[in-house]
This record gives structure tokens, C-alpha cells and sequence, in this order.
């Protein structure tokens, strides 16, 4: 079965869409459009993690890392050597590919089980980097007074038009995502997530796959994190966190691992839940923390695994199964 | 000359608190294959429960060492039944995704202003002397903690080497197949490794907190400087962990001479990004 993109299959995305596209028209609420924007950005970098998980099996755990590394890049270069937005954001996206090549060069060669932990790790020390750089980053003052970019005579003030840059650059990701999942990389990519071996044999060569997939997805959170950087104009450190991948990762697992809704459900839902909660600061990890454990216990689909597996229980097949489920059921445990 | 074995006491006594605790991560891995991101906040809480014990009961120091140990022990026992039990078929990405769910939880419960709060924390040593040999000096603490992490480390290699339930560890870490086969209780053994790991955690805080502050974060930095250590050990071996702990602590404590304490705490991680670089399956072969 593999997922084509059809006028049906596109239907309801661009139903969403043109009903998000309608908001700014109906409201000028400006905290309405702040939630809307900053669930955009942060359903951008749940994707980012998709690719990785969903598609390949592959736990990053630097992806608030890379995002920081998107949002720096285009906030330093605007800020401090004077360029427009639109040559930073390319530049910031393109040096996480980068990094993440090289990232994957070392990480994918130290084991499944290892790569997430070597990845945190990974993660620990980009956020220290950026904290300690003075001279650089702002160390811990962060950056501040960070412009938002302009094209012609439209400015992408805090009003309508950076939401309308922010969903068509949603569109386009949600698009290139589900390019990649029909392709036969994405394919692939499904193959080598079912085993390894098998895909060995099937000709599929599995690290310069995993090489790709990977600066996919930091490609992707450096794009999330430059549009974050001109759309809150300052920042600091925390965001590249450790803590912030792990909230992107409640955000994808709660809408769906490796579902192309899956992301923008969960980050929609969480994100608003999350703003419920802000008031009580860290403590909504009291809720946040059960939450992640009770999802992987009962729904390791998240919402859009629980539709399609009501609403297609016949067609769907069972997503294929990890490697260590594989030896557990093979040794019969 | 003084000054190297000075910082050379001082890395003993770190390698000492992070072989315990990476002993406890690496025995957890070695018998269940369990990355277990929630070690750090049971290390954590290990020192919250024995400063607890301290202020709030009054109990002397070594009782509320064992105290804190015991329930630390209990709890993770609990936590393999309750959380970890249910997911040993789940993929590997599933169970470390909760054991984060875990992490969170104890560390949101432990800042909650009627539980502990946010702020740091001071547990009282029990031995506050300095004791100084040919100009070398180092707190009694700190040979405390020398002391202590080798007799625990003595103790478990013998119960994991002679001991018919230590053996029954090393066995289901080797083949669980064959263990369940010869009439081992496997699920008895997890919550058993679970529960030392639990125990070797809360020593090690309760030794170590009184040379540092305690704060509910600790065991967030903990957790990453021991996943370091047993990868660069080689993960779920045993002299792995031991030998990585040794060679983070130095590491970091001349390390930290060297780069300034600014990156003292990054001088790890680089360490461990330069030896897998070159040896991905870390410096030891994997298993107990």
C-alpha cells in the first residue's frame, strides 16, 4: 500500500487549509493569530522529528538543538552581519543539513539503541555552546531586537502577513513530507524501518538513507526554528533545551508517529493545552509526564493512529514491527 | 605536584558517585535492554528522601543513607512492575519515551512549593573534617566517598559473581531465553535488577550531595554524564561502567583545569563524541 497523492487523498488538506487561511479575515484578535503562528512553527519542527521517527524508526534527540541552530543562524546574521531574512533563512536551513550530515556520519554508526542517547548528548552540548558564546550568541542574555522581514512593500509585522508566510510555509513542508513518504525513498526508508537486513538484501543502502533522512529533518527544524527566530524577534538558549525536544516529541506522539496529520493534530491539541497550563510553569509536566507514559502504553498511535485504525480497521495494515519488538517476539517473551 | 594529586583525589571520589550510579544504568540495560531515562530522577529523588530523613525525622546520616537506599529501591522495583513491565514487547523508542514520562513527573512532583520547591538544597555531612597527608588535603567526605564506592562495587561483584541470585542477573543478561528455560523468574529478576539499580542511585546521591547543593535539575545532568559513561563503556557491561565513570571524572576534573570551568561540564560529552568517532561500539564489548 503505498500512500499517492491524489485530488481525494489532498481533499481534506486543503479544505483545512482554505479554512485556515480565512482566520486573519474573520479575526484581528491578536492573541488568536499568536497561538495560531506559534503552533505553525512548532508543527514545522514536529514534522522535522516525523521524518525521522515516523518514517525511519530514528529517535533524534538534538531536534530542539538544530532548531536553535536555525533560529541563531538567521537571528546572527540579520542581527549582526546585516542580511536579509530571506538569504539567512536559506543559509540557516542549509547549515543544519550540514551539521546533521555530519552528526549522522558519527551517530548512525554507534547502534540503534546508542543513537538517541549519543544524539541527546549531542543536544546537551549545542545548547552549552550556545549559552556560553558570548561573544557569538548573547550567551545569556540571548539575542534581542531580531527584525522581521520584509518583501517589496508588504512588512511581515506581528499582524496577518506573518500568519500568511507561516501557513504557506506549513503548506509547502506538509507537502514535501507527503512527497517524500509516497517516493521511493520514503519507501525505503519504511523498509529499512522494518529490518534492516531485509533491506540490505533488497539492494537498499541503508546508512546513505539514513544520512538523507536525517538532514531532512534538521533541514526542517532549522527552517522551524528561523521562522521562530523574526516572528518572536528575541531569544535565548532554554528553546534549544533538551526539554523542548522532548515537548516537540509529546506534541508528535500525541497526534500520530509516522501519520502525515499526525504532527499539526498533536501540536494544535498540545500546544493549546499547553497554554492552559502555563500558568503553572514547569508543574505542567505533572501532567505532560503521565500523559507521554499512558500514550505509549494504550494509543502508540496518537490520535490520528486511533481514526484510522477505527475508521480503516480493514485496510490498514500493522505498521512494521522494531527491531528489538522483533527479537522479543522471536525469542517469545 | 600537589596540585595534580589534589584534583587527582577529587576525580577518585566523582569516578566513585558515577560508577554507582552508571552501575546501576548499566545492569538495568545488560538484563532488560532498557535505556532507562528515568535513572537520573531517581538519583535525584534519592537525595530529596535522605535530606527528608535528615531534617524533617532527625535520623543520623548512615541510617538515612539506608533509609533513602531501601526506598529508592522499592520504588524503582515498582516502577519496572508498573511502567516498564507492560511496555518489555513495545519497541525500544516507546519505552524510553516513557521512562522520559517518568523523569518528568518525579522532577515536576519534587518542584511542586508544597513538596520540595525549586531551590537549592543543603544535606548536611555527617564528617565535616579535612583530612590533609604531605600537603595533599581532601574533605572527609570525599574520602568517605572513595571508601564507600569501593566496598559497594566489592559487594556487588561479589553478589553478582557468587551469589546463586546475582547469577541469576548475570544469566538473563546472557540469553533471557535460556534463563526463563532453566526455571529463572525472569519477571522477579527484572524488578530485582530494577531495585538495585534503584539503590545503587540513592547512595550515590546521598554520598555525593553533601559536597555539592541538591536541586530537582540534578539529576538531569547525572542522567546525561552516566548514559556518556555506559556508552562509552560499552552499554550493559559491568567493567565498562567503571572504567568509563573513572575516565568521565578525570576528564572533567582536568579537563576543567584546562578548558575553564565554563565547559567543565561539556569536556564529557566531547570525550565521548571523540571515542565513538573512532570505536562505535564503545571502549569495552557489550554485555554483563
Amino acid at each position: 500500500m503505498t500512500p499517492q497523492i491524489t485530488f481525494k487523498s489532498a481533499l481534506p488538506w486543503l479544505i483545512v487549509f482554505a479554512l485556515a487561511a480565512l482566520i486573519p479575515v474573520f479575526t484581528s484578535n491578536r492573541y488568536i493569530l499568536d497561538v495560531a503562528v506559534n503552533i505553525m512553527i512548532w508543527t514545522i519542527a514536529a514534522y522535522g522529528l516525523n521524518v525521522m521517527l515516523g518514517y525511519a524508526g530514528i529517535l533524534q534527540l538534538a531536534h530542539a538543538g538544530f532548531f536553535g541552530i536555525g533560529a541563531y543562524t538567521v537571528g546572527i546574521l540579520t542581527l549582526k552581519a546585516g542580511w536579509s531574512f530571506w538569504l539567512a533563512w536559506p543559509a540557516g536551513v542549509a547549515l543544519c543539513a550540514v551539521l546533521g550530515l555530519l552528526l549522522g556520519l558519527v551517530a548512525f554508526r554507534t547502534g540503534r539503541e546508542t543513537f538517541p542517547i549519543f544524539t541527546l548528548g549531542v543536544g546537551v552540548i549545542i545548547t552549552q555552546v550556545i549559552n556560553k558564546w558570548d561573544a557569538l550568541t548573547g550567551g545569556n542574555d540571548g539575542l534581542n531586537g531580531i527584525q522581521a522581514p520584509k518583501l517589496g512593500s508588504i512588512d511581515f509585522g506581528r499582524g496577518a502577513a506573518f500568519f500568511y508566510l507561516g501557513l504557506i510555509t506549513l503548506g509547502l513542508v506538509i507537502f514535501l513530507v507527503a512527497r517524500v513518504r509516497s517516493s521511493m525513498f520514503g519507501r525505503s526508508l519504511i523498509a529499512i524501518q522494518g529490518s534492516e537486513d531485509l533491506a540490505r538484501t533488497l539492494g537498499i543502502n541503508v546508512f546513505s538513507h539514513q544520512l538523507r533522512v536525517m538532514m531532512l529533518s534538521t533541514a526542517i527544524a532549522g527552517l522551524a526554528g528561523g521562522f521562530y527566530a523574526v516572528y518572536i524577534g528575541f531569544m535565548g538558549a532554554a528553546i534549544t533545551g533538551v526539554a523542548q525536544t522532548f515537548v516537540v516529541l509529546l506534541y508528535l506522539l500525541v497526534g500520530g508517529v509516522g501519520t502525515l496529520a499526525g504532527p499539526l493534530i498533536g501540536t494544535a491539541l498540545m500546544f493549546f493545552l499547553g497554554e492552559q497550563l502555563k500558568n503553572f510553569g514547569d508543574y505542567q509536566f505533572i501532567v505532560f509526564g503521565p500523559l507521554l507514559i499512558l500514550m505509549v502504553m494504550f494509543a502508540p498511535g496518537g490520535i490520528a493512529g486511533l481514526w484510522s485504525k477505527t475508521m480503516f480497521a480493514r485496510q490498514k495494515p500493522p505498521p512494521p514491527a522494531d527491531r528489538s519488538q522483533q527479537e522479543a517476539t522471536d525469542a517469545g517473551v | 605536584m600537589t596540585l595534580f594529586f589534589q584534583q587527582l583525589l577529587n576525580a577518585l571520589a566523582l569516578g566513585g558517585v558515577y560508577s554507582l550510579v552508571a552501575l546501576g544504568l548499566t545492569l538495568v540495560y545488560g538484563v532488560m535492554k532498557i535505556p532507562n531515562f528515568s535513572h537520573g530522577a531517581l538519583y535525584m529523588l534519592g537525595a530529596y528522601i535522605s535530606y527528608a530523613a535528615l531534617t524533617s525525622l532527625g535520623l543520623p546520616y548512615f541510617l538515612a543513607l539506608g533509609l533513602s537506599g531501601v526506598v529508592l529501591g522499592l520504588l524503582s522495583a515498582v516502577l519496572e512492575r508498573v511502567v516498564f513491565h507492560p511496555l518489555r514487547h513495545a519497541s525500544h523508542v516507546h519505552t524510553m519515551i516513557a521512562a522520559v514520562g517518568v523523569l518528568f513527573f518525579i522532577e515536576a512532583v519534587i518542584r511542586l512549593p508544597f513538596v520540595f520547591g525549586s531551590d537549592f538544597l543543603q544535606l548536611p555531612s555527617p564528617l565535616s573534617g579535612i583530612v590533609s597527608f604531605g600537603g595533599v588535603t581532601i574533605t572527609a567526605q570525599r574520602l568517605l566517598i572513595i571508601g564507600a564506592s569501593v566496598v559497594i562495587m566489592g559487594l556487588l561483584y561479589f553478589f553478582l559473581k557468587r551469589t546463586l541470585v546475582g547469577t541469576t542477573i548475570e544469566a538473563m543478561a546472557q540469553n533471557r531465553e535460556g534463563a526463563r528455560l532453566m526455571g529463572i523468574n525472569v519477571n522477579g529478576v527484572a524488578m530485582l535488577t530494577f531495585g538495585i539499580s534503584g539503590l545503587l542511585a540513592a547512595v550515590a546521591s546521598t554520598l555525593y550531595a553533601p559536597t555539592a547543593l541538591i536541586s530537582p535539575s540534578m539529576g538531569e545532568v547525572m542522567n546525561l554524564k552516566v548514559f556518556a559513561i555506559i556508552i562509552l563503556g560499552g552499554m550493559g557491561s559491568v567493567p565498562g561502567a567503571v572504567v568509563g565513570a573513572f575516565l568521565l571524572a578525570l576528564a572533567e576534573v582536568f579537563g576543567g583545569v584546562i578548558v575553564g570551568a565554563d565547559f567543565a561540564d561539556i569536556v564529557g560529552f566531547a570525550l565521548l563524541v571523540l571515542v565513538l568517532a573512532f570505536r562505535p561500539q564503545g571502549l569495552f564489548r557489550s554485555g554483563a
